[in-house]
């Protein structure tokens, strides 16, 4: 099997989509002949041709109603906005249009579309290439988001997400898409090879929406994380020398509500970790999930980890991102309440 | 029903890509002088045409032709190709701070300085720009420290934006320079709000904003004419026509089915289209504007003709993606160039003072710099960490004063 970093996986997953079903296309801005931005669609203008994976007008609103209409032809449209910060003004389409097509025309519409974007903190981006706005999705009942943590979850999620017959919002954390990174930013990157979850397979495969996974098992504390924060969780777990277990998300909705209940009640402990703002944040949802469901199991507090309620400044990365030191803090917090 | 005939999809792609012979054939070239200069009364609708025309001025012996001549004092020439020095230097000299580590990120303007520089010659001092980011001219020619641009490039301790923002998103109320966003095409729209507030408040200022074309595409590009026209909003709505979007020729945003200037037809404005890389041309149409939008008149559109000489940015390869030193054949030239040989060819200038202002340039770039990196370069001397959880709000809430707590500043 082929080690692949994310981006490769992500381009695997669209080739194969494009080969197996005529009925899928991808654009955006800078996707066709140059690629991508971050180079996810290289090659695949050359090798499908010019109408199955092109170039768009800047026009994130535009690129998203185009591909609702041509999802209600009956096409499955991958888009991809070039950065999260950028979503916004497609927001409209995406709230009152995509997600509800199913609901309001009794399932006689419907929008089987998929909008890749890459989010997240870590690079230097400033404020307008960093953000993560999973909630704004998370929030819209009708939507499904998604968010993988490895090359082999990344490809096989994408090919879920574009066979899913509902609108699927697919976050890709940019900081990850070369190789893991668990926060400590003075230390060399690694690259994905040396990761097992970098050995991809070449064909179909997929990894269900709406399942978890557990990355570490332990008996002290649940983490709950996905995206880059899933590796900053795992390091921080081997370095507070807890007995964590660690489950990554993947799909935040619908949320595996089932692998959440299980191990947190196995541990009676809690912290929930995301880049995110963490005001009206997912780790929100999270904590109010845990407490209707676990409540006679808690031991502790639930934690919370998230990004400062700020916008994201570019001065300050590292002082933004919450990295192990805050995420093993609030690990002790929780193992000692 | 039976007889139709397929559809097919058409996805527009440029004549030339890696490889090829870089092929401008394609390029309007109306002469220098060629076209008429209205009277700034004209009704939009009367001159269609200047959409299609290439208003030019300098012709290729330096000469300055034709009725939109703007008659400039040899003084002003010289502070726009001084300026236009500067903004070049500069640009190289930050580009390569990105280069050495010392900053994440650069954006020059190289090949389009007239556009920046041209305008900021027009513009008084208290109207208000609302740039993208390849403006950085109006802020040299209007003085603004280099050291302080420089400072934000590398959001040390004296960057006056707290290293809040990526390097190029200058902000500076005082020099008329509206605070920039990441964001494409948001402040066009903006813009004209901040001229309808001078019209309502009967004040005598005037906005101009700039996108590049590939934003035209954005919705904003409609909000901004839209409401321009419906108020008749004293601004200067311009287009940046420099061919390329990061990767997109600008066919992708339509501008193979209609000039970016007829935009304005539809709204009941008036379009020009101009040679971006002649100044004095840019000095004029936007004088035009300008004049237009003090009589109470109404919102001009500008497209900018013009070439990005360089990549979109420090994080692309333009050679992946067009023709290798495609700017080197572009048929409108450097404006830098232009204007030089313009001055000398009235006597103004000479080979020699024009070589002491590239040096000039440089070094005022070169001392520039000296002072901001001993002010700190990326991570080095960064502004102090509190000031991260301050002006979210004017007054700080609870929960980001816990949240400054939490994080022990
Ligand atoms: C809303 C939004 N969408 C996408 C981007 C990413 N982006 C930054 S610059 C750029 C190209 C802009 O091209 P153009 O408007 O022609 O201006 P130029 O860079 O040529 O000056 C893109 C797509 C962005 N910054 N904002």
């Amino acid at each position: 099997m082929p080690a692949m970093n994310m981006i490769q996986a992500l381009n695997s997953a669209l080739d194969v989509m494009l080969t197996k079903d005529p009925n899928v296309l991808t654009f955006g801005e800078d996707v066709g002949f140059f690629g991508g931005v971050f180079r996810v669609t290289d090659g695949l203008q050359k090798k499908h041709g010019l109408t199955r994976c092109f170039d768009t007008p800047i026009g994130e609103a535009g690129i998203v109603a185009v591909a609702i209409g041509m999802g209600a032809y009956g096409l499955r449209p991958v888009v991809e906005i070039q950065f999260a910060d950028y979503i916004y003004p497609a927001y409209d389409q995406l709230v009152s249009e995509a997600a509800r097509l199913r609901y309001r025309s009794a399932g006689d519409f419907t929008a089987p579309m998929t909008v890749r974007t890459p989010y997240g903190g870590g690079i230097f981006g400033g404020q307008t290439h960093s953000q993560s706005p999973e909630a704004l999705f998370t929030h819209v009942a009708g939507l499904k988001t998604v968010v993988p943590s490895t090359p082999y979850d990344a490809k096989g999620l994408l090919i879920a997400a574009i066979e899913d017959d509902d609108p699927v919002i697919f976050l890709e954390p940019k900081r990850i898409y070369n190789g893991p990174f668990d926060g400590y930013h003075d230390r060399p990157v690694q690259p994905w090879a040396k990761h097992p979850a970098s050995e991809v397979p070449e064909g179909h495969y997929t990894v269900p929406l709406g399942k978890a996974a557990v990355l570490r098992e332990g008996n002290d504390l649940t983490v709950l994380a996905y995206g880059t924060m899933v590796h900053v969780a795992l390091a921080s777990a081997h370095d507070a020398g807890i007995d964590a277990e660690v489950i990554d998300l993947r799909t935040l909705v619908p949320v595996d509500i089932e692998a959440i209940v299980a191990s947190v009640e196995k541990t009676g402990r809690c912290v929930i970790l995301h880049e995110a703002t963490r005001t009206s944040g997912y780790g929100a949802e999270l904590v109010a999930l845990v407490q209707e469901h676990c409540f006679h199991h808690l031991e502790a507090p639930i934690e919370r980890v998230a990004g400062w309620d700020t916008p994201y400044p570019h001065a300050f990365e590292w002082d933004y991102f919450p990295g192990p030191k805050r995420v093993i803090e609030a690990m002790r917090r929780a193992m000692e309440a | 029903m039976k007889n139709r005939r397929p559809l097919s999809l058409r996805v527009p792609a440029p004549e030339t890509r890696p490889g090829d012979e870089p092929d401008f054939s394609g390029v309007p070239l109306s002469g220098a002088g060629e076209v008429a200069r209205p009277a700034i009364d004209v009704r939009p609708r009367d001159i269609s045409e200047l959409s299609y025309a290439l208003i030019r001025v300098l012709d290729d012996e330096g000469r300055a032709l034709g009725s939109w001549n703007p008659k400039l004092d040899p003084a002003v020439m010289k502070h726009g190709l001084k300026s236009m020095l500067v903004t070049r230097a500069y640009d190289d000299r930050m580009y390569r701070a990105q280069r050495q580590g010392k900053t994440s990120f650069y954006m020059k303007s190289t090949g389009e300085e007239a556009v920046s520089v041209g305008a900021a010659a027009v513009l008084e001092r208290d109207d208000m720009c609302f740039p993208s980011y390849r403006q950085q001219g109006l802020l040299i020619s209007r003085g603004y420290p280099l050291k302080t641009m420089m400072c934000q490039v590398y959001s040390n301790a004296e960057d006056p934006l707290k290293g809040r923002q990526l390097p190029i998103m200058y902000s500076s109320k005082e020099f008329g320079f509206f605070t920039i966003s990441g964001n494409l095409g948001t402040q066009f729209p903006q813009a004209v709000g901040w001229a309808m507030a001078s019209a309502y408040k009967g004040d005598d200022r005037i906005a101009a904003s700039w996108v590049g074309e590939g934003t035209t595409a954005e919705g904003d590009f409609h909000h901004a004419c839209n409401f321009a026209s419906v108020y008749r909003a004293p601004v200067i709505l311009n287009v940046v026509n420099n061919q390329w979007a990061i990767s997109s020729y600008q066919g992708i945003a339509g501008g193979d089915e209609a000039t970016f200037a007829s935009r304005a037809i539809g709204y009941g404005l008036p379009g020009l289209r101009v040679d971006g890389n002649d100044f004095l041309a840019v000095y004029a149409v936007t004088q035009w504007a300008a004049e237009r939008a003090r009589a109470n008149l109404g919102a001009t559109l500008i497209e900018h003709y013009t070439f990005r000489a360089e990549g979109h940015s420090t994080s692309d390869d333009p050679n992946r993606y067009r023709p290798a030193d495609a700017w080197k054949s572009w048929p409108l030239g450097d404006p830098i160039a232009r204007l030089k040989k313009h001055l000398i060819a009235i006597k103004a200038w000479s080979e020699a003072e024009h070589e002491a202002a590239e040096k000039d340039a440089v070094e005022q770039v070169r001392a520039a710099n000296k002072e901001a990196e001993a002010a700190g370069t990326l991570g080095t001397h960064p502004p102090s960490v509190k000031t991260m959880f301050e002006d979210v709000f004017k007054e700080m809430p609870w929960h980001i004063r816990r949240q400054r707590q939490e994080a022990g500043v």
